[in-house]
């Protein structure tokens, strides 16, 4: 699946958005700085992952759960996600509920989804074109104007 | 220079799930763990949604105990020393690496020199 090791970044005008929502306002945050963060996130969730995996590998299920997420984050020491990730996950029960065919079409919406992951990615590659654009315009006030 | 008001215009706030980050990308992630086979929505969602979490808290908290409170910025250095001091965040020591300039870097080397030609003789 993962065919470029570009496939294993999350996308960095995402993360940068995070970032800075996260920060007290008009805090810099270096490049270096957001490339180490995005970095960072990527190994947590393989992190995340192979310890799921072994909770639901010792349960003997092939398939990760919720359950096993929120216990590997209670083994990884992130027990400060486990209160909002529990509230996170019943608002989107709630709203899986809603569309009603849930359980019997999940294997329809897998290949759907892998439609729609082409259209999610060429999204992202535009958002980023357009932080880009931003960081440009940052510097070149008078080409900015221009294109104003 | 100038306050640009654009940037927050730009905000595609995330998708109907209140998540931010791509769900498709995380899986890839996810799936490129060698022993994993399925991975159910749920625990997709709630992955994805950790993984957000924790940028905020590995931003934040690097930005508290670093050394740009004052000036307003957040520096690679400042995740390194977060990866190092904190211990929740030891698991990213690998990547973040402590950097050191090149010229205390020949010196110790040096020294090591030293001291091992010291054992020789």
């Amino acid at each position: 699946m993962a065919e470029r090791p570009e496939d294993l970044n999350l996308p960095n005008a995402v993360i940068t958005r995070i970032i800075k929502e996260a920060l007290p306002d008009g805090v810099n945050v270096s490049k270096e700085a957001r490339r180490a963060i995005s970095q960072a996130a990527s190994v947590f969730v393989l992190y995340a992952t192979s310890c799921a995996n072994n909770f639901a590998m010792k349960a003997k299920r092939k398939t990760l759960n919720a359950g096993d997420v929120l216990a590997a984050m209670e083994e990884m020491e992130f027990e400060r996600f486990m209160e909002p990730l529990r509230e996170a996950l019943e608002v989107y029960k709630k709203g899986q509920k809603g569309k009603k065919e849930v359980s019997e079409q999940k294997r329809k919406d897998k290949e759907k989804k892998t439609d729609s992951e082409n259209d999610k990615s060429r999204e992202e590659d535009e958002e980023e074109e357009r932080m880009e654009e931003e960081a440009e315009a940052e510097n070149e006030v008078e080409e900015e104007e221009v294109e104003n | 220079m100038s306050h640009v008001s654009p940037d927050n215009d730009d905000q595609a706030p995330g998708s109907k799930k209140g998540l931010s980050l791509p769900i498709s990308r995380v899986r890839l992630i996810m799936k490129s763990s060698p022993d994993v086979s399925n991975i159910n929505q749920e625990a997709l969602f709630l992955t994805t949604k950790a993984t957000e979490m924790f940028v905020q808290h590995l931003a934040l908290s690097s930005f508290n105990n670093g050394q740009g409170k004052e000036s307003r910025s957040l520096s690679y250095s400042d995740l390194a020393n977060a990866a190092e001091e904190m211990e929740t965040f030891q698991f990213l020591t690998d990547i973040l690496p402590k950097k050191i300039l090149a010229r205390d870097y020949l010196k110790s080397l040096e020294q090591m020199q030293e001291e091992e030609e010291a054992v020789d003789l």
